[in-house]
């Protein structure tokens, strides 16, 4: 056995790798309806029921959006949970009921995500702190700095506002037709834009990276403003869902560890540089059909996280134990 | 960095008291302490069918036929509480035969989470009837309506801010609870005593309705407040918590705004070597016997789980078109106190069992709720 | 290894900054609270200290091996709670329950080793994953309310003195443990070859396989140690303070923030026992000295977030002026 490989084999016609979101999420899907069929519970299986699973999760994919582009960088963000709160309470706050403010409390939410993602990369890039240590450490300030402030819900988001979750185009939900949007959004930055073959570059060999010419500490700082904004996105979302902010919602999504376990389930290595948004996307769904799956068939909600667990190692396992690369 | 986070921080604390809300309401504290007095109506010896105030709904009209299935959104099942009360809920269902099916959805404490459950429930198009445990008011008021617009609902423990369900079942309240700790407290010490509050966490209604209330009443009586600490509900933290004040200066009371951890705070006063002083706790059984073993003076509050039973009482009413106290179905809130300490004890049960479950007399009692 | 032996001397004195923290921080809580030089003052802080102390000394095994262990967390809840469940109020059966529980902890620690080296899972992932399973069982095996208090045999590790001991007047047990088991533990670690292996496979895992080091082998290890500490840090935990369903939660990041503020290099290579143990008296002190400060939760979070954050970047400027 070659220990010194990097690079997993590749047979030509099929990869692997790029099939691999898919494969798991037509088997996620499978176990889907024959649960609904097994268990006679075949009215899960309409369209309404298919939109409804979709739009189960859609913070949790606007956020793990952003985590792929950290996670591609070789970056982690765990600072979004906290962010998402913060960013919800801002914007409810700000509008306060009032149609006129919706949009500086869309300003001043992506203003503070901004911010953030700007500390977050300045603080990982410039000062070389471990991306784990700066974001945990940013989640603690933002945290504390919120609830130093609100305790419970505050501010309260406009009617006209409560379109962005809960309205519906046709027979799409608004909310659901933003993520395929930013999903596509983000595809084509990372597939068709320099910054995005830089992002795979710094990812997948920083000093090689360095060497050829690439403002590396740039391209994480940006990555880690486009996780932050995408977890401020996340929070207005929540805002206009829950109708209000509040200092907790961040945390009890735990976002922070299901994005990270969204984007890793969706193919991308957590040692970057490999990867993409359409394998988050897969992953969200996957989650979101889990989900659904324990409802219907009604699995008792402790032995619900017990299978929760084992299925991230496992979906995890079923990319990497191809991988011949030694792990930590 | 700091400077800015400095200014958005100065800039939020000048917003925060707009914001603010009120938990601290004379009008539903005065309004909870003549309840907490008030004879309630309904059978003699179970609380979990009484009710104060006499408002009744009729349900004939929502023309229900039975057998029905009922729907449950839980906010979660994550702490003891929680779990006595589901338990409650799931040994109550065998009492019921018009309720044919009973399906079960948990929200693990996420408003995001319960709003995707409530709608999925909705999309199903199974249900007949929904019962909401909300895990937030606000967020979840939404979904309750859109939830009434299709069936009957049925919320309990925490409410909504719209008055669509057929009836909102809760106990006496967070003011009540303050108040019977308090009043306890008031009764056995003499002014300028002093007193540690220890609280869960800051932001959650029924806590801090609790504390206010219970603040409010020792100040009226000159108790000296020794202090107010939030414990995170940690056995660990609460111990660390009174061992240091003790190192500071001598209790006479502890007041409790939630009774999980009292046992670890009467520990730290064992461990460091003090008498016991006057506690506040809640009916779990660990504090309970403590009380009764080392003869405590002590009081324990209830949040009664036996609301949960009641929940699914009211559900079959509809289902049978049975009227039912609504749109507020207010339970009475007993305290257990010294004198009916021992009907409460029962070591037989679990450490986080809540003794006020209305359960004795159930079929599995008490092996469902993890007895011997 | 990069240890102090190859660092350029001269510069700073090759004292870890750690060790400077803490005397600040117990200066600090001193001058507000003269009683905290009394024996009940600084022993009950090392008595609070012990189960974070151990956990962190287990962690730095696995953070210096090059990963992470996030699962210790729910480890000790399930300890507890396993341990309420198991004993069922038997004062006798401490004596096997015990044994069991470390047993636990040394497997689900080779479950977190195993599923890294061969099912080449990212440990960060495993051990998310293995926390999340962790916290179901606890759950599951108890149906969410834990059935038995546990006995006081058992609690005697986390509760007990011992009294009338000379010039201390007392000792709490669970300094003995954290003294017995941090000071194995830094044997291990800086006095044997496991020791060295551990940071060999760190630094370089190729190198270290190339050089003859059973890297899976060694990795596992790392990882059942960290279990076997968090075992005994739920031991300790359970006996302080009783049965509750929640008791191990915010532990995981609490033990990799002890280590890195001991200088312990996140993804490998470097990590030192007795730094982490100051870690996390530290991190401990902070908390102290905050809460005697009447500093509301919000404030510490805020502190307690500069802090990590300043340490490690202090650390890595460190490295980088003196080039190791």
């Amino acid at each position: 056995m070659s220990i010194a490989e990097d690079t997993p084999r590749r047979k030509a016609g099929f990869r692997f790798e790029r099939w691999a979101p898919l494969i798991l999420l037509g088997g996620a899907l499978a176990i889907y309806v024959v649960v609904a069929l097994v268990t006679g519970q075949a009215q899960y299986l309409t369209f309404d029921n298919l939109i409804a699973i979709l739009g189960r999760s859609i913070a949790l994919g606007i956020t793990a959006i952003g985590q792929t582009f950290v996670i591609l960088v070789a970056s982690i963000d765990l600072s979004v949970a906290s962010l998402i709160s913060a960013t919800a309470v801002l914007a409810s706050v700000v509008m306060d009921g009032s149609p006129a403010m919706i949009l500086p409390a869309i300003l001043a939410a992506i203003a503070l995500g901004g911010l953030v993602g700007l500390t977050n990369g300045l603080v990982v890039s410039g000062l070389k702190v471990n991306p784990l240590i700066a974001t945990l450490g940013m989640s603690l300030i933002i945290q504390g700095c919120l609830s130093a402030f609100v305790s419970n819900f505050a501010g309260e988001v406009p009617a006209a506002f409560q379109m962005f979750a809960y309205g519906e185009l046709g027979p799409f939900p608004v909310a659901l037709l933003f993520l395929g949007l930013l999903a596509v959004m983000a595809w084509a930055v990372l597939r068709f834009t320099k910054f995005g073959s830089d992002i795979y570059a710094v990812g997948g060999n920083e000093e090689a990276a360095r060497f050829a010419g690439i403002k590396t500490g740039r391209v994480v700082i940006l990555s880690h403003v486009i996780c932050s904004i995408c977890a401020s996105i996340a929070g207005l979302y929540l805002a206009s869902r829950l109708r209000s902010g509040a200092p907790w919602i961040g945390s009890d999504g735990v976002y922070d560890l299901e994005s990270i376990a969204v984007v890793v389930i969706g193919g991308t290595v957590l040692a970057g540089g490999r990867g993409g948004v359409w394998g988050t996307m897969a992953g969200m769904l996957i989650f979101s059909l889990i989900d659904s799956v324990f409802n219907i068939a009604g699995v008792d909600s402790f032995a619900k996280q017990v299978l929760r667990g084992i299925i991230i190692v496992a979906a995890v396992a079923f990319y990497a134990i191809r991988s011949k690369r030694i792990v930590a | 960095m700091k400077h800015i986070l400095m200014a958005a921080g100065a800039l939020a604390f000048s917003l925060t008291p707009l914001y603010a809300q009120n938990f601290d309401d004379p009008q539903e504290f005065a309004k909870q302490r003549d309840q907490l007095q008030a004879e309630p109506m309904g059978p003699e010896g179970q609380p979990w069918l009484q009710y104060i105030g006499g408002d009744m709904v009729d349900t004939a009209a929502l023309g229900l036929e039975a057998p029905a299935t009922v729907c449950f959104s839980n906010a979660g099942v994550n702490n003891p509480w929680r779990v006595v009360g589901y338990t409650n809920m799931v040994e109550e269902l065998k009492n019921h035969a018009s309720i044919a099916d009973f399906i079960h959805v948990d929200a693990e404490g996420s408003d995001d989470k319960q709003i995707a459950d409530i709608d999925d429930l909705l999309a199903g198009g199974d249900c007949d009837v929904m019962i909401v445990s909300p895990n937030t008011t606000a967020a979840l008021t939404p979904a309750v309506e859109r939830a009434c617009e299709a069936m009957p609902v049925i919320v309990f423990d925490r409410g909504v801010n719209t008055d669509c369900p057929v009836s909102f079942i809760h106990p006496v309240g967070g003011y009540g609870f303050g108040i019977q700790g308090a009043e306890f407290i008031t009764s056995k010490l003499d002014e300028g005593a002093n007193v540690l509050m220890l609280r869960i966490l800051p932001g959650v209604d029924v806590l801090e309705t609790r504390y206010s209330a219970g603040r409010r009443i020792l100040e009226e009586a000159g108790m000296n407040i020794v202090g107010a600490e939030f414990t995170d509900g940690d056995n660990a933290k609460t111990k660390s918590i009174v061992e240091d004040y003790l190192m500071r200066g001598s209790i006479d009371a502890v007041w409790m705004d939630a009774g999980a951890t009292a046992v670890a705070a009467i520990e730290a006063f064992e461990d460091s070597g003090y008498d016991i002083p006057v506690f506040v706790g809640e009916d779990q059984q660990d504090f309970l016997r403590k009380w009764q073993d080392e003869g405590l003076t002590a009081i324990a509050p209830t949040y009664p789980t036996y609301q949960w039973r009641t929940a699914v009482i009211a559900a079959a009413r509809v289902i049978e078109g049975e009227p039912l106290p609504g749109p507020e179905w207010v339970l009475p809130q007993p305290a257990i106190v010294q004198e009916n300490l021992d009907d409460y004890v029962n070591p037989a049960m679990p450490p986080l069992h809540y003794a006020m479950c209305g359960c004795e007399e159930m079929a599995d009692y008490p092996q469902a709720w993890g007895g011997n | 290894m990069s240890d102090s032996a190859t660092a350029p001397k001269r510069r700073l004195p090759q004292i870890n900054p750690v060790w400077v923290l803490l005397t600040v921080l117990v200066v600090a809580i001193i001058f507000m609270n003269p009683r905290f030089i009394e024996p009940t003052g600084y022993m009950n802080f090392l008595k609070r200290a012990a189960p974070l102390a151990i956990l962190a000394a287990g962690q730095v095994y696995v953070i210096t091996s090059g990963g992470f262990d996030l699962s210790v967390g729910s480890l000790i809840t399930l300890v507890v709670v396993g341990s309420s469940m198991l004993t069922n109020n038997d004062p006798t059966a401490t004596y096997w329950v015990i044994p069991l529980m470390l047993a636990m902890g040394l497997g689900v620690g080779a479950v977190n080793g195993l599923v890294v080296c061969f099912l080449r899972v990212p440990s960060l992932i495993a051990t998310l994953g293995m926390m999340i399973t962790l916290n179901g069982l606890a759950f599951l095996w108890s149906g969410g309310a834990p059935r038995g208090y546990l006995p006081d045999t058992f609690r005697f590790f986390g509760r007990e003195l011992i009294r009338d001991v000379p010039l201390v007047r007392f000792i709490p047990v669970s300094v003995i443990v954290l003294v017995v088991v941090v000071g194995l533990l830094a044997w291990l670690m800086h006095r044997t070859n496991l020791g060295r292996q551990v940071h060999a496979i760190g630094d370089n895992p190729v190198a270290a396989r190339l050089a003859g080091v059973a890297v899976n082998r060694v990795r596992i290890t790392a990882f059942m140690l960290s279990g076997l500490s968090a075992a005994i840090a739920g031991i300790l935990l359970g006996g302080f303070a009783g049965v509750s369903t929640d008791v191990g939660s915010g532990y995981e990041l609490q033990a990799i923030t002890a280590a890195v503020l001991g200088g312990a290099q996140l993804l490998g290579g470097r990590g030192s026992v007795p730094a982490a143990l100051g870690g996390a008296l530290a991190l401990t002190a902070i908390f102290t000295l905050l809460n005697f400060l009447g500093l509301p939760q919000p404030v510490r979070q805020v502190v307690q977030g500069l802090i990590l954050i300043a340490a490690v970047a202090f650390a890595m400027h460190r490295r980088r002026q003196t080039g190791t």
